[in-house]
């Protein structure tokens, strides 16, 4: 497979290494109510999508980042890549701006 | 024997005379030849024994799909099993031999298999080699792998190389016959950077085996000028010999080049190279393979394709046989005998299962319609056929041609599914193509000349124009379109004589029937039942006819009852060219430590560490064995001063201003507090609350930090520090870089540690305890102003610094440490000796922390910050984790101070059976201490904590052994910490 990076472009996907699920990214709060459940949850109960799926993907044998990917399990289709930075970022204001609201 | 079947013309260089051997009979042919065509080119119609009923077999095919000559190529350690006679391109000296039979090939002793096959159809190992149970192994299994497999292995170290490679280009050509030249003709005129690969030695595909005309001239000679003019482009590789094996995601084909196979030495360079082609489009033109027709004894040597008896006739100036018969269902068969006849070969008899009248004239043949052939005869040739109106013809070789299969393997690779042709009764590929694909010429199903030459330009002008490449004017190449009927025939009823679908696993008509009256009816499930398909040629010819016997007897269409899945690779790939030059030590790249030569000049012992090479121990004068180098280096250190390359463990840059933020978050206990100038001792977990790793972290300055890790985890640890960084904290200003090659670092231990470094340490350091007490960290400089850092750490469990250089001065720093410690009898240790010291100090290391393991195991829960976040925190505290009667680290010694310990003995309380249910724990790591004089160990007991003094017993039935052990305190050393501190 070849994922194109945002920085880099087009990569094999040998230099990568895969981490799964994106959701990993949302990690819950510690000291919420729910957070015990919240934690298995987050650490056990994964999606494995047939279909098109966000995924982590660590460019170890390149520049370091973490993306993700968008990809279609069935095909290999990929169709976005995004700095995990940049996606991550963009989720932090959106719930700070939810709870100033 | 001379080349009897040797006949005027052909495409090899007569000039050029090569001898070979075959059984080693000497034999010559020429340059050209495969050595399928020089065994003909000298009569020699016998070259092998079937799979399983040790039939007679001769040579079927003239390509890559060849199922039944399968020779073993050279000899010694370079000697190749099951390689197809059809490919093997001939050299000086060539020697190969034939197989799967005992004693001579013509007398095979197993051949007696063939008299029991009316006990031996599918199915039979499943159903006959049952019971009793006590057989499977000792004898059935045995019996079996001994008559089973064909070529044998030589068993000794393959004596060539293999290399890997990567290409990119804008258009792959696959297959450079007619559609395939085409397509690269105009892909190479647009500018775009085109590969053109072929299996096959020389370029032109079956315009070499033909006798078409192109462009007004000889096809192959039309294939000599293409070529030509596209090796004089720089934007054009050719690559024959070169093998696209399958058919990757976005683009990517692995291709398998022949570099020396047809040499009779390699000379030093690889054998073959394994490529992974890079592709922004493709076309496949990889051409068609022509498909049997199964009729009782179908099998005999001289029974050939009739697209291959051309082949040998055109290309190779061989002619199979002398008096020839052509069987088939199609207008192409006729062009065999039409060539043969051209050539002066006798065609006896045309028989033609259609009611058509005849296609071309050929002079001398008869032509019979509307019939078929159902036996043959000839023990070890073919001596006569009979055909269904039982009238008997002597022929030495029959040409069977039951129309064309488009080569479509590579469209499937990726799960793309074919479709069905009526008109040329065959499989297409369909529309679900790989990533950048078109498919051209007879792989597309456009099996005759003028319409793939068309089709093969077509499909690389539409490829290049939407890479953005202008499509040159030039016209198709002016060719002919061949007649191409064809009627359907898969199989001609032949009583009970035995009618083959596939050569190679000896798969017949009645195994298909049998097969789908015991309810193996899925194409999927026929192949596995009836082995049909499998091996070197992956049912290149028999498939087709397999499945459409199969949908015969279930009533269903061809294209209902389906193929089976392509899957690469195309043709057979090496494992020594999927090896590569990773074999032996090469397997993976070794780390050295800055004083790994020092250590090699010094007596060492290495052991691998992950991808590092560590000094396990130094020998001195005339000690017997490592045990005496290991505790003269523990005793040494623990007396006086020992030094020891730690360079190996991770070391972490951590920079930003929330460095102690992000610390705090990534161990489990509190990083914010800690000083400038100070070391702490931290784990990690992870996430499920389990332990991860363990190290130290130095405070350098305010935003500056460097975290140590073990060596086993450093390359997970800062994955997992940059996911943290990256994905769960990116507002966190801080930056991360790996720093484990860039310090050699090493650790000086014992009551002399500080005596030793006050020599290397300038003075601008204060050494005193006051000063630099343990735990203390800083920026100093050594030996006159080179940069260091020290810290006051200790796994020993001594008072002890590790002093860290930039990398380049590793190798004297170990000479000056060294130097400095004489007057003290410093000696290096290696890493059996830091281990016995960890063990008697008490301190975990990854036998401890093998994964399973948590803080409240290691007695280390009170570690786990309640008042912060971090990694593993919330489900360290589910209430399974944190149960009273957790095993606990604790140390052993044995009742009997002369018994060795044994790591990996689970303990049971005194009296109980040694049950799982009485099982109380482990033994993790034991050592002898010469410290103590007696063995001892670390592991986990339930309660372990309170339970000192208690005697328990330790069982190993790995061992058979069982021993009482005391329960102590893990600290056998020091438990005070006096030393450290000293």
């Amino acid at each position: 497979m070849i994922i194109n990076h945002p920085l880099l472009g087009p990569r094999d996907a040998a230099e990568f290494v895969y981490l799964g699920d994106a959701a990993l990214m949302d990690r819950p709060d510690w000291q919420a109510e729910n957070a015990a459940e919240a934690f298995y949850e987050y650490g056990y109960l994964r999606d494995n999508i047939a279909g098109q799926m966000q995924e982590l993907w660590y460019h170890e044998q390149g520049d370091r980042s973490w993306l993700v990917v968008t990809r279609d399990t069935l095909t290999h289709e990929i169709t976005a890549v995004e700095m995990a930075r940049d996606v991550a970022r963009a989720r932090t204001s959106s719930k700070e701006l939810e709870r100033s609201i | 024997m001379s080349q009897i079947n040797r006949i005027k013309g052909g495409l090899i260089d007569r000039s050029k005379s090569l001898n070979f051997t075959f059984n080693g009979k000497s034999m010559q042919g020429h340059a050209g030849d495969t050595l399928a065509s020089a065994l003909l080119a000298n009569g020699q119609v016998l070259v092998g024994r079937s799979f399983k009923y040790h039939r007679p077999r001769g040579i079927f095919a003239a390509g890559s799909e060849e199922p039944n000559a399968l020779v073993q190529l050279r000899a010694g350690a370079a000697q190749e099993p099951n390689t197809r006679a059809t490919v093997a391109e001939l050299f000086d000296g060539l020697n190969a031999t034939s197989q799967n039979h005992r004693g001579r090939l013509e007398f095979d002793l197993m051949a007696v298999t063939d008299l029991m096959s009316p006990f031996l159809s599918a199915g039979f190992y499943y159903k006959t080699f049952m019971w009793p149970k006590a057989f499977w192994e000792k004898i059935y299994e045995p019996a079996i792998r001994h008559s089973a497999g064909l070529g044998r292995l030589s068993m000794q170290e393959d004596p060539d190389t293999y290399d890997k490679g990567f290409l990119h280009c804008d258009l792959l050509v696959i297959g450079a016959g007619p559609s395939g030249l085409a397509a690269a003709l105009a892909g190479a005129r647009s500018g775009a950077r085109v590969i053109l690969a072929d299996e096959d030695f020389a370029v032109g595909g079956r315009l070499n085996a033909e006798t078409l005309e192109i462009d007004g001239m000889a096809g192959a000679d039309w294939a000599i000028q293409t070529v030509a003019e596209l090796a004089a482009m720089d934007n054009v590789r050719l690559m024959t010999r070169t093998t696209i094996y399958g058919a990757y995601d976005h683009g990517v084909y692995g291709a398998l080049e022949r570099c020396t196979d047809h040499l009779a030495s390699a000379n030093g360079k690889p054998r073959q190279i394994l490529w992974r082609i890079y592709s922004k489009r493709a076309v496949l033109a990889a051409g068609a393979i022509e498909r049997p027709i199964a009729f009782g004894n179908n099998d005999r040597p001289g029974i050939m394709l009739a697209g291959a008896v051309r082949t040998y006739v055109n290309r190779y100036g061989v002619t199979p046989g002398q008096r020839v018969a052509i069987l088939t269902n199609n207008d192409d068969g006729w062009r065999t005998a039409a060539d043969l006849a051209k050539k002066g070969v006798e065609v006896r008899v045309i028989i033609d299962t259609r009611d058509a009248p005849a296609v071309c004239d050929v002079p001398s043949a008869r032509h019979i319609r509307s019939a078929g052939v159902v036996d043959t005869a000839g023990r070890r040739a073919l001596k006569r056929i009979t055909l269904t109106d039982g009238q008997m013809i002597d022929v030495d070789c029959l040409a069977v041609s039951g129309g064309w299969n488009p080569a479509l393997h590579l469209t499937c690779h990726q799960r793309g599914r074919p479709t069905w042709r009526e008109d040329i009764s065959a499989f297409v590929p369909g529309t679900d193509l790989p990533q950048g694909m078109v498919v051209a010429g007879a792989a597309n199903g456009q099996l005759a000349l003028a319409a793939a030459l068309a089709e093969g330009r077509k499909a690389a002008n539409v490829q290049v124009k939407d890479l953005g490449f202008t499509v040159s004017r030039n016209p198709a190449p002016k060719a002919e379109d061949e007649p191409q009927d064809c009627a359907p025939k898969w199989h001609i009823p032949s009583g009970k004589t035995r009618a083959w679908v596939d050569l190679q696993n000896d798969v017949t008509v009645k195994d298909i029937k049998q097969s789908h009256q015991e309810g193996f009816r899925s194409v999927e499930h026929l192949k596995r039942y009836t082995t049909t398909g499998m091996a070197t040629d992956q049912g290149k010819t028999s498939n087709i006819p397999a499945l459409a016997i199969m949908a015969e007897c279930s009533g269903k269409t061809i294209p209902e009852t389906g193929t089976t899945i392509f899957r690469p690779p195309y043709t057979p790939v090496p494992l020594g060219a999927l090896a590569g030059r990773a074999r032996g030590t090469d397997f993976r790249p070794y780390r050295l430590t800055p004083s790994h030569e020092w250590a090699k000049a010094n007596g060492a012992t290495f052991i691998e560490v992950g991808n590092w090479l560590r000094a396990q121990w130094f020998v001195r004068g005339a000690e017997a064995g490592w045990r005496d180098s290991v505790d003269r280096e523990v005793l040494t250190t623990r007396q006086s001063v020992g030094i020891c390359d730690v360079t190996t463990l991770g070391k972490i840059d951590v920079q930003g201003r929330d460095a102690a933020e992000f610390l705090n978050l990534v161990y489990a206990n509190g990083f914010a507090k800690l000083a400038v100038g100070r070391v702490r001792y931290g784990i990690m977990l992870r996430e499920d609350g389990v332990c991860y790793d363990d190290g130290t972290t130095a405070r350098m300055s305010e935003n500056h930090y460097v975290m140590t890790t073990t060596t086993a985890n450093a390359v997970l640890v800062f994955r997992r520090l940059e996911f943290v960084r990256q994905c769960l904290r990116p507002d966190l200003d801080v930056h991360l870089i790996s720093t484990t090659d860039a310090w050699a670092q090493f650790a000086v231990a014992g009551p002399k540690a500080r005596d030793l470094l006050r020599k290397i340490v300038d003075d601008t350091q204060d050494m005193s305890n006051d000063a630099f007490p343990f735990m203390a960290c800083g920026e100093v400089t050594v030996c006159g102003g080179t940069p260091a850092r020290l810290f006051r750490i200790s796994f020993s469990g001594e008072l002890a610094y590790e002093v860290a250089v930039p990398a380049r001065y590793g190798n004297s720093m170990i000479g000056a440490l060294m130097k400095a410690g004489e007057e003290f009898g410093a000696c290096p240790y290696g890493t059996e000796a830091l281990g016995v010291m960890r063990i008697e100090k008490g301190h975990a290391a990854g036998n401890e922390l093998d994964g399973r393991t948590t803080a409240h195991n290691l007695g280390m829960a009170r570690m786990v910050s309640d008042k912060k976040d971090c990694i593993g925190n919330v489900l360290s505290r589910r209430p399974e984790m944190l149960r009273e009667d957790a095993e606990k680290l604790v140390g052993f010694r044995p009742v009997d101070r002369s018994v060795k310990l044994i790591a990996g003995s689970h303990f049971m309380t005194k009296g109980d059976e040694a049950t799982m249910a009485n099982d109380q724990g482990w033994m993790t790591s034991v050592a002898y201490s010469p410290s103590l004089g007696h063995s001892i160990g670390l592991g986990f007991i339930k309660f372990g904590d309170s339970r000192m003094g208690e005697i328990v017993r330790a069982v190993s039935p790995v061992h058979d052994t069982e021993m009482e052990v005391e329960i102590v305190s893990a600290h056998f050393i020091d438990p005070e910490g006096e030393r450290l501190r000293a």
